[in-house]
């Protein structure tokens, strides 16, 4: 329990200036390593405890991020332990940079209400609080687990799988030889493995330039597009993607059906939720009712709601606008190369007479300053105005009106953190083999792999190999 | 009341190789013991293969012979062929294996039982444990007599309600048509013990005169001989040696089989008892293996006295018939004549979660089990299992702290936290894949790992101990010496590296270094190494071992300082988990199911998530 244990310790929006927690045994040699003062000359592990100092955080020969870093030493820190936080200046993505560049620099990421765990076990927090912390642990964990699992890729979790079974079968292959040498030999299995061990290399390696990418998880602003019949809506979305170099297509696993195309937009991903498969049936209201309309959207972070401009708006649209209330939405109107039928003033009437949400300040539209939710004309059909949309994403982007969830990077600086042990794990395989090192101990690292690419898909070790060594090899007398 | 009725400290059920190895220790730590069996002659009998270790068991025995058990010293003075397996691996995985003379072994045993102060053999069947309270008081056997005493353990092996089968026969026996123990059950489900039936088998024994061995390679023991005991002196067990002789079954064999599997009482559903996956019977191969068109047959001695052949790979409960044909069809088997025939045999066991870590009993207060009983299988999982038990009931009648031996510090420690820990289904064989810190856990070092446990418990006498003592200071001053021993890139370093094929020096190097070349050791740098004092095998040996893998064995050691925290986190007796309100429904279960001692065991325990556990030490320290 003494390892060194690492976190983002503010939440991560767009705006961000957070800290970056690191408490554990180790903590002084992780930043020693990584943290460059200005003139280069402070030695960051002797300086006194409950001080803070300015300078950078190297990955290697690069620059990260500008910083202040903030040392304390145990016992008189939160956790009791040796204790670092660093204030990172340069949003989001510098900040993950951080996280990435402390993990890979002997920290592992925290589990969730594991510095309150730690406070708690070395008699930093009240006893009477041991409750709360015990419900602080088990809710984040069961939170985290359910997420960091469901928000993996398909693909990714078959490719994993996929890697883990060669890898298991190779370890049953060489232990059920030292179980049963006179059954089974290993001679010149070292060539057979190095070569196999090369080729899941490559494929760890792709998998760590998908998380470097962050597409290997469900990344992105949660969209979905809502509308009536015939409003344009599966236009709209071919036209995204359409455009989109970037599209990435998943059938999630067994437990929901539900289709989603990943787009990015300047930078920004969208993960658009393609319910029942909006390009089959042109209505999701119809199709799903509107019941489970209400779901997706509730859910969703973003959503654009799709307006026929040619024809009068109906109850379907009324519906649709009841739904929009307290969410983030971009309403286009469709259809601009047509005779306009519906326009903002009608969109803009119809809500004040039909939804109670027009407190809030209106973002875009000049002529409706009270207005909430930007309006944007569009022409699926002459694929005109996409860039006022991207525009106005971005926009709600900046301003911090849309976020992601936190655990998504989280999530996957743990994927990463786990793919690059693995391909440690895998190379000292190749290094074991080159050497001529006796076959056990390959299974060695072997096994550290296969555990490791275990975590990102939620799998304990267990008894997979005994399992696979009975049923993939004839040992015994 | 005319009954007999008498008095021990410790009553041992059963005189297999759990048994013998737990009566030994009860009477050596200065207990009385008495020990049961339904048969005087069949002390230590070797119902199955006629040899002792192989991967990993191998292990067991060595620990064993460090703790001060007698199946290592029983072996080397009763084997016929000897080898370490595994020689060309690492020497983690180096594993000793014997081929035993049977009637010898059994023999040998029973001497050395029969001569051991305060120690009693007596033949009959215990039919019930008395127990008062939480706490056994004593057993009564099936003629009525009361044996009183403060502990009971039970290596009933293979008997209790014991059927053995073959086609559509089956008798109600032990292993070899020996009486089976049909009462004991019935006392032990009264007591609220969980049983499971399990199952396992035997190939044919064949009459060596029937088999010709020219059409089989002949399998030779090793040129020098390793003895199993610590205690024993290499130079002693260097004997003539007996061979052993490879064949292979065929597709014809495999058809054989294949057109009588609806004669098999395995698939007939006569058999009820689980099976072990790792010791498939020949039909279970040719079923679950249908691609390999060949499987080996080993072809061993079952001893000096007799002309029985043990035939390696071909357990059976095929009928009789049946048998004959497959065994014949085997090149060099042709004209076999077999003595017994294979078999299957059901027994019941009892689901060793009901175990602490001591292999006592956590609702009954001094009753312990061991071997099959818990379980296992293999003779020397039992015997291991047999020895900590009699160690720790003879401990704990002396008050003192019961021997727990976790998953770093003996392949014991993992076979008995595998038994009480995790869901048993089938007979449970060790194996070197199911110890994590292997590296750590080798053959070689096992007195270095557990003689001072021994000692302390009474069993390894003072001058083995100032031996231990001597050694481990003599291999800690070598590696210093080694490590800080500077080797120049002179004419005579260079000419000795190129002589063995490795890279001649750029500069100046230590020995430590050369040593960790993979084609180099530390015997083979002798002649440039000009300080070396003269110093026994077994100290070279260490020094070699641990200089030559040195990263790898930090890295473990490094894995176990963790693993020994959570292990060192006791759980009280009295924790009440349905009172830890933020606990899963399923980790709750589980935790009542088994009563860990430990939060190290608690983590191991199938259902019970990291969560959970972070959740029970948050609890614990809030107590």
């Amino acid at each position: 329990m003494s390892d060194t244990i690492a976190a983002v310790a503010t939440a991560m929006s767009a705006s961000g200036i957070g800290i970056v927690r690191i408490s554990g045994e180790e903590c002084m040699d992780v930043i020693h390593r990584i943290y460059r003062s200005k003139g280069g000359r402070k030695d960051i592990r002797t300086v006194d405890s409950h001080t803070i100092h300015y300078g950078y955080i190297y990955d290697g020969n690069e620059i990260v991020d500008e910083v202040l870093v903030m040392i304390m030493k145990a016992p008189r820190t939160f956790t009791g332990e040796d204790t670092v936080e660093i204030d990172c200046h340069g949003g989001v993505y510098a900040m993950r940079r951080v996280l990435e560049t402390v993990v890979k620099n002997g920290a592992r990421i925290a589990e969730p209400g594991e510095f309150t765990k730690r406070a708690f076990l070395n008699g930093r927090l009240d006893l009477s609080q041991a409750e709360a912390v015990i419900d602080v642990i088990q809710a984040q964990n069961s939170y985290a687990l359910k997420s960091s699992i469901s928000q993996l890729k398909g693909s990714v979790k078959r490719t994993i799988e996929g890697l883990r079974s060669r890898i298991i079968y190779h370890i049953a292959y060489i232990e059920s030889a030292l179980d049963d040498p006179e059954h089974i030999s290993v001679d010149g299995y070292g060539e057979e493995l190095e070569e196999d061990v090369k080729k899941q290399l490559q494929k760890i390696r792709h998998l760590l330039q998908t998380a470097s990418n962050g597409k290997m998880i469900r990344e992105g602003i949660k969209t979905v597009i809502l509308g009536k019949p015939n409003a344009g809506k599966s236009s709209l979305l071919n036209l995204l993607v359409g455009e989109n170099k970037a599209i990435v297509t998943d059938v999630a696993g067994t437990t929901r059906d539900i289709l989603e195309e990943y787009i990015t937009l300047s930078g920004i991903s969208l993960r658009i939720i393609d319910t029942a498969g909006i390009r089959d049936t042109e209505d999701i209201v119809e199709k799903i009712g509107v019941g489970r309309a209400k779901d997706v959207a509730k859910d969703a972070d973003l959503i654009l709601y799709v307006v026929d401009s040619s024809t009068s708006l109906d109850q379907n649209d009324v519906e649709i606008m009841k739904l929009l209330k307290d969410k983030k939405a971009i309403i286009l109107l469709n259809k601009a190369d047509l005779e306009p039928v519906v326009n903002v003033e009608t969109i803009v009437h119809n809500f004040v007479d039909n939804v109670d949400n027009l407190e809030g300040k209106n973002v875009e539209n000049d002529n409706n300053p009270q207005f909430i939710h930007p309006i944007v004309s569009i022409s699926a059909k002459e694929e005109t105005g996409i860039e006022a949309l991207e525009e106005q994403i971005k926009e709600m982007f900046f301003h911090g009106e849309l976020s992601f969830n936190d655990e998504v990077y989280i999530t996957n600086a743990r994927h990463k953190a786990a793919l690059e042990e693995t391909e440690k794990s895998l190379c000292q395989v190749l290094e074991s083999i080159t050497m001529g090192m006796p076959e056990d101990f390959y299974s060695i690292d072997l096994m550290n792999a296969y555990k490791e690419l275990g975590g990102i898909i939620g799998e304990e070790v267990g008894e997979d190999l005994v399992n696979e060594i009975f049923s993939k090899f004839c040992t015994g007398k | 009341m005319n009954l007999l009725e008498e008095y021990y400290d410790i009553v041992v059920v059963g005189a297999g190789h759990a048994g013998c190895e737990a009566a030994l220790a009860g009477a050596r730590m200065g207990l009385e013991t008495i020990m049961f069996t339904v048969s005087v002659d069949s002390i230590a009998l070797m119902p199955c293969n006629p040899n002792i270790g192989g991967s990993s068991k191998g292990h067991l025995v060595r620990e064993l012979d460090a703790l001060g058990g007698e199946m290592g010293k029983n072996i080397d003075k009763t084997f016929i062929q000897s080898k370490m397996l595994n020689k060309s691996k690492g020497p983690a995985v180096h594993s000793l294996r014997a081929q035993a003379d049977k009637q010898a072994y059994s023999r040998e045993m029973r001497k050395t039982l029969e001569n051991t102060q305060h120690l009693t053999v007596r033949q009959g069947e215990v039919a019930k444990l008395l127990v008062e309270g939480k706490q056994i008081t004593g057993v009564a056997t099936y003629s009525g007599a009361i044996y009183h005493c403060k502990a009971v353990v039970l290596c009933t092996g293979t008997y209790l309600k014991a059927r053995c089968i073959y086609g559509d026969v089956s008798n109600y026996t032990g292993p070899n048509g020996l009486q089976a123990a049909n009462h004991l059950t019935d006392s032990l489900k009264e007591l609220g013990i969980e049983m499971f039936r399990f199952k396992t088998g035997t190939p044919a024994r064949i009459d060596r005169k029937s088999i010709d061995f020219s059409k089989m390679e002949e399998q030779f023991g090793d040129e020098r001989i390793v003895p199993f005991s610590f205690s024993t002196n290499p130079e002693d067990v260097q004997i003539p040696q007996e061979s052993c002789w490879l064949t292979y079954t065929n597709p014809t064999t495999h058809q054989i089989i294949r057109d009588n599997l609806d004669r098999s009482p395995l698939y007939s559903g006569m058999i009820e008892g689980t099976g072990p996956r790792y010791c498939p019977s020949i039909e279970d191969k040719v079923v679950r293996f249908a691609d390999k068109d060949r499987h080996q047959v080993f072809i061993e001695p079952e001893g000096l006295y007799t002309n029985e052949m043990y035939v390696g790979g071909m357990s059976s409960s095929l009928p009789e018939d049946v048998q004959y044909a497959m065994y014949r069809s085997v090149p060099g088997l042709e004209n076999a004549k077999i003595v017994r025939n294979a078999y299957a045999i059901e027994y019941d066991c009892i689901n060793p979660r009901q175990l602490n870590p001591t292999l006592e009993f956590k609702e009954i207060k001094g009753l312990f089990s061991a071997g099959q009983f818990n379980g296992s299988s293999g003779y020397e999982e039992a015997a291991a299992q047999g020895l900590l038990a009699g160690m720790n009931a003879a401990l704990k009648l002396k008050g003192k702290e019961m021997l727990i031996l976790d998953r770093s510090e003996a392949y014991i420690g993992v076979l008995v936290d595998d038994l009480v820990t995790k869901e048993n289904h089938e007979p449970y064989r060790m194996m070197t894949s199911r110890a994590e810190y292997r590296l750590l856990l080798r053959q070689d070092n096992a007195d270095l790992r557990l003689r001072k446990k021994g000692y302390e418990a009474g069993l390894i006498s003072q001058e083995q101990y100032d031996y231990l003592l001597w050694k481990e200071q003599a291999i800690e001053e070598e590696i210093k010496r080694v490590e800080h021993t500077n080797i120049g890139a002179n004419k005579e370093v260079q000419s000795l590296l190129e002589s063995l094929g490795s890279t001649p020096l750029k500069a100046g190097t230590t020995l430590g270094e050369l040593i960790r070349r993979p084609e180099l050791d530390y015997q083979k740098l002798a002649s440039i190494d000009k300080q070396r004092k003269d110093l026994p095998m077994d100290v070279m040996e260490q020094v070699n071992i641990n200089i030559k893998y040195d990263g790898y064995i930090r890295r473990q050691l490094k894995q176990v300082k963790d693993f020994k925290k959570m292990e060192a986190r006791k759980i009280p007796e009295d924790i009440n988990y349905d009172e830890i309100q933020s606990l899963r429904i399923e980790a709750k279960q589980k935790l009542n199911l088994y009563r860990p001692i430990s939060i190290g065991q608690a983590s191991r325990i199938s259902g019970v998530s990291p969560a959970d556990i972070s959740v029970l030490l948050v609890h614990l320290e809030s107590r």
